[in-house]
């Protein structure tokens, strides 16, 4: 009989690990909070650094759930989840019941709140929007305009909006807001090539490969400029225009700018679903409030619970790339689980208590 | 602008504020640059609103000019706080009400030390020991004299006799809002509304039929900083904070500037005359200047108290035009007598800045 | 006019809508690899004329872009040309290009 195992949350990680562990030969069950697949990749219309269509990745992954006859359970409203041996019970709202033989945590991020950073006035000053809404203008097919109605002539970009800031909590780096700034600069001057961008940063964070080139891309094609200065305060003018006041770090002196529209790169902060997964199934959270992996370089996948197990941002930022590979990983594990393979008794060279980082 | 993200934010920071039995603790600056407004304070809380407010004669400076100009060591400080705790539990009460924003500061610091570093207030329970024999107790609610009047905000809107609009055009008033740094910078949430967008005086603004601009440099300090203006050598330093400020609010066209602060009334109001011999500039209408009031002066003139009652003979840029704005009778001839018929005298009128 | 003993402190904030920015647009137009600055200050550290008076052309592009021109303008002439700057920018900034761009909206 096929062992079973069950997916919770149908974003990036959900859906690949699932595809991958039906090619492997378990009876997938995937469960989604809401009507579709594809979470968060919904919402973007091209990707970093490639600068290909999102809807492409969606594509690719279904036909992987399709392929693996994977059974998706959208609008799963999970209630209670019980471990008896090794067996799990997951029980939804609806009153139906799944076993499986193990877990996969693929619960991923919610974008931080823009108002929490309230000196920057997002929801109170109309011309201050967030990256997320951008995109949505660029998904749409809607114009970039002001709240006025007009073109604007200068966009701020400012990066690091609830992340690295004790001030929201949120000491981390979300690793993808540099460069969607970068690839949502460039976006705006292919639309709008008279308008000026700023990006406001404070360490350019061009870690992945190609990301670089489209750094250098956007300065030296399409002439975006880079401020080093974290924003203290945005406020509206009174023309509605937004004034920032920025220290211009590389100068050594305060900046004011009115800029006609402010876009905050809002970071990525663990899910509502992963509070509520991880506290029905008695996982651990690390002190970023994701999840704590059994091992930060070794065991990644591996959960505090015997036979669950973690993919994708449920653990720490990612980006696709790396969310995609992680949930392959994550399918791996559980096959090595399932066929009776000890995950986690190998021997590392050294016993040294690790430092409490994550 | 969206008024509803500030009332989000509003909702976010509320606090408590004590509904009677107040400990009164005068400003250092106020009581003598305005001493109408504290006054006035107590002709509210006593006579309008009936409450129990209590001033003791042995309160003394909370040491915080002295604390910020680099004059008084911590521990002093702590120790001079404490005995105003002493005073205060002696009289049986555990509301502390002070004037002064710097003071509500002071107050409210010292208790985030103790409650962090409990050796320092048994330290400092020890020193006052020592020095003076007193004891105390930690007081129940602190809140600033502005917490105060804000929480009757409605009452005294309910008593009033005049509304913060101009009689000719029926318009609100355009107001500015100052809020002294300490109020709520340090601490955001001991502040009605936060840091970002306190609401304090707006709530009482909104109340009382007057409509607030939001201007770039809102947030920027009125430039007191202390040590800056006490130094002649930094006052140039100190002067521009106001300059900035008058600039960036100027383009509103406000019709007044209210503030709950004891130095920013000060110097919001007497840096309009400096600027205006320094550059030749006013602000506000005819060259007479943008005039400048505590909350407790606008408290008292809706509620029809007499403009030379609330001291407002001291302030440089003259209320007169105001008072015409919202209807509010004057007599020109008692503006400069004193309590008691002495005679204030009656002060230059400047070269640049239009007075009355 | 009345002689307080001190003044209006001049405000050191950069005022971007203010500040005029043309020389840096000029020196953009004719030499793109301008924009590929990224302050990392190697050209500074090499540079000749860097090691014996305040020259730092790290400093100069960012003060152009920013619109801020006076310090620029009355230093820009100190460069001796040598060309080391252009040998170390890891960004391949046409250094040599940029400071004749420069100097040719400055006399």
């Amino acid at each position: 009989m096929k062992k079973k195992v069950i997916v919770i949350g149908g974003g990036i990680a959900g859906m690949e690990s699932s595809a991958h562990l039906a090619a492997l030969g378990y009876e997938v069950t995937l469960l989604e909070k809401s009507d579709k697949l594809g979470g968060h990749l919904l919402n973007w219309e091209k990707l970093f650094p490639t600068m290909r269509m999102g809807k492409d990745v969606v594509t690719f992954l279904n036909e992987g759930i399709e392929k693996g006859k994977v059974h998706v359970v959208c609008n799963a409203n999970i209630t209670s989840a019980i471990q008896k041996n090794n067996q799990f019970s997951v029980f939804l709202e609806n009153n139906t019941t799944y076993l499986a033989d193990a877990i996969l945590v693929t619960t991923g991020y919610d974008l931080f709140d823009a108002r929490r950073k309230e000196e920057y006035g997002y929801g109170i000053y109309n011309n201050v929007i967030t990256s997320a809404e951008l995109e949505g203008i660029f998904l749409n097919g809607f114009q970039i305009v002001t709240a006025e109605g007009n073109a604007p002539k200068r966009i701020g970009i400012v990066h690091c909006v609830g992340s690295r800031d004790e001030k929201t909590g949120n000491t981390y780096c979300s690793k993808v807001c540099c460069v969607t700034a970068v690839k949502q600069s460039i976006e705006i001057k292919e639309r709008l090539p008279d308008a000026e961008v700023y990006c406001f940063y404070m360490d350019m964070r061009m870690f992945g490969m190609h990301f670089e080139a489209l750094y250098r891309e956007a300065q030296e094609k399409w002439g975006v400029n880079f401020i080093r200065g974290r924003l203290s305060e945005a406020c509206e003018n009174i023309d509605g225009s937004v004034l920032v006041k920025v220290e211009d770090t590389l100068a050594g002196k305060p900046l004011k700018m009115s800029v006609d529209l402010l876009v905050l790169m809002v970071g990525i902060e663990p899910s509502a679903g992963t509070k509520q997964v991880g506290k029905m199934l008695n996982l651990q959270f690390g002190v970023n409030r994701f999840f704590k992996t059994a091992d930060q370089h070794t065991l990644t996948n591996v959960s505090n619970v015997k036979g669950v197990f973690f993919a994708g941002t449920c653990t720490g930022p990612k980006t696709i790339t790396n969310t995609i590979t992680d949930a392959r990983a994550a399918a791996s594990t559980i096959a090595n689980y399932l066929s009776g393979h000890e995950i986690d008794d190998r021997i590392m060279a050294s016993d040294i208590q690790l430092v409490a980082l994550w | 602008m969206n008024i509803d993200g500030k009332i989000a934010i509003w909702k976010d920071y509320q606090k408590h504020i004590a509904a009677d039995k107040y400990f009164y603790v005068r400003s250092c600056v106020r009581q003598n640059f305005f001493p109408g407004s504290e006054t006035t304070f107590l002709r509210i809380l006593r006579e309008e609103l009936g409450k129990d407010v209590y001033e003791h004669p042995c309160h003394t400076t909370c040491t915080g000019i002295g604390y910020h100009g680099d004059i008084v060591p911590l521990d002093t400080m702590m120790t001079v706080v404490a005995r105003q705790f002493a005073l205060m539990t002696e009289a049986g009460y555990e509301n502390l009400v002070p004037s002064c924003i710097t003071s509500f500061g002071i107050y409210t610091e010292v208790l985030d030390t103790w409650h962090h570093f409990p050796e320092t207030e048994a330290r400092v329970r020890e020193y006052l020991k020592k020095a003076t024999g007193r004891e105390f107790k930690i007081p129940a609610n602190i809140a600033h004299a502005s917490d105060v009047v804000y929480k009757f905000r409605n009452e005294i809107s309910a008593k009033a006799k005049y509304k913060l609009v101009n009689q000719h055009t029926g318009k609100p008033l355009k107001v500015v809002e100052h809020i002294g740094c300490h109020y709520s910078k340090m601490f955001p949430d001991k502040g009605i509304g936060g840091a970002e967008y306190p609401y304090v005086l707006i709530g009482m603004v909104n109340d009382w039929g007057g409509e607030i601009v939001d201007y770039p440099e809102r947030r920027h300090c009125c430039g007191f900083g202390f040590r800056q203006y006490l130094v002649q050598a930094n006052r140039g330093y100190s002067i521009a904070c106001s300059h900035k400020k008058f600039e960036s609010m100027q383009p509103y066209k406000p019709d007044m500037i209210i503030t709950n602060c004891p130095g920013c009334p000060m110097f919001l109001d007497k840096w309009q005359y400096a600027i205006a011999e320094m550059e030749g500039k006013t602000y506000g209408e005819n060259g007479q200047g943008i005039p400048v009031f505590t909350y407790e002066e606008v408290a008292g003139l809706i509620l029809g108290y007499n403009p030379w009652d609330l001291g407002l003979q001291t302030h440089q840029v003259s209320c007169e035009p105001l008072l015409d704005k919202i209807g509010i009778p004057y007599n020109a001839a008692e503006k400069y007598d004193g309590v008691n018929g002495i005679k204030l005298g009656k002060p230059e009128k400047p070269a640049v800045l239009q007075c009355v | 006019m009345v002689d307080f003993g001190y003044k209006i402190a001049k405000d050191r904030q950069i005022d971007f809508d203010k500040n005029d920015r043309s020389i840096a647009q000029y020196v953009r137009k004719h030499e793109p690899t301008f924009n590929l600055c990224i302050s990392c200050g190697t050209c500074a550290a090499t540079c000749t004329a860097r090691q014996f008076t305040d020259f730092s052309l790290r400093k100069y592009i960012l003060l152009l872009r920013r619109g801020e021109n006076k310090e620029v303008i009355e230093n820009i002439h100190k460069c001796m040309l040598c060309g080391k700057c252009q040998l170390v920018c890891p960004m391949g900034v046409n250094t040599r290009g940029v400071i004749y761009r420069i100097m040719e909206m400055c006399i």
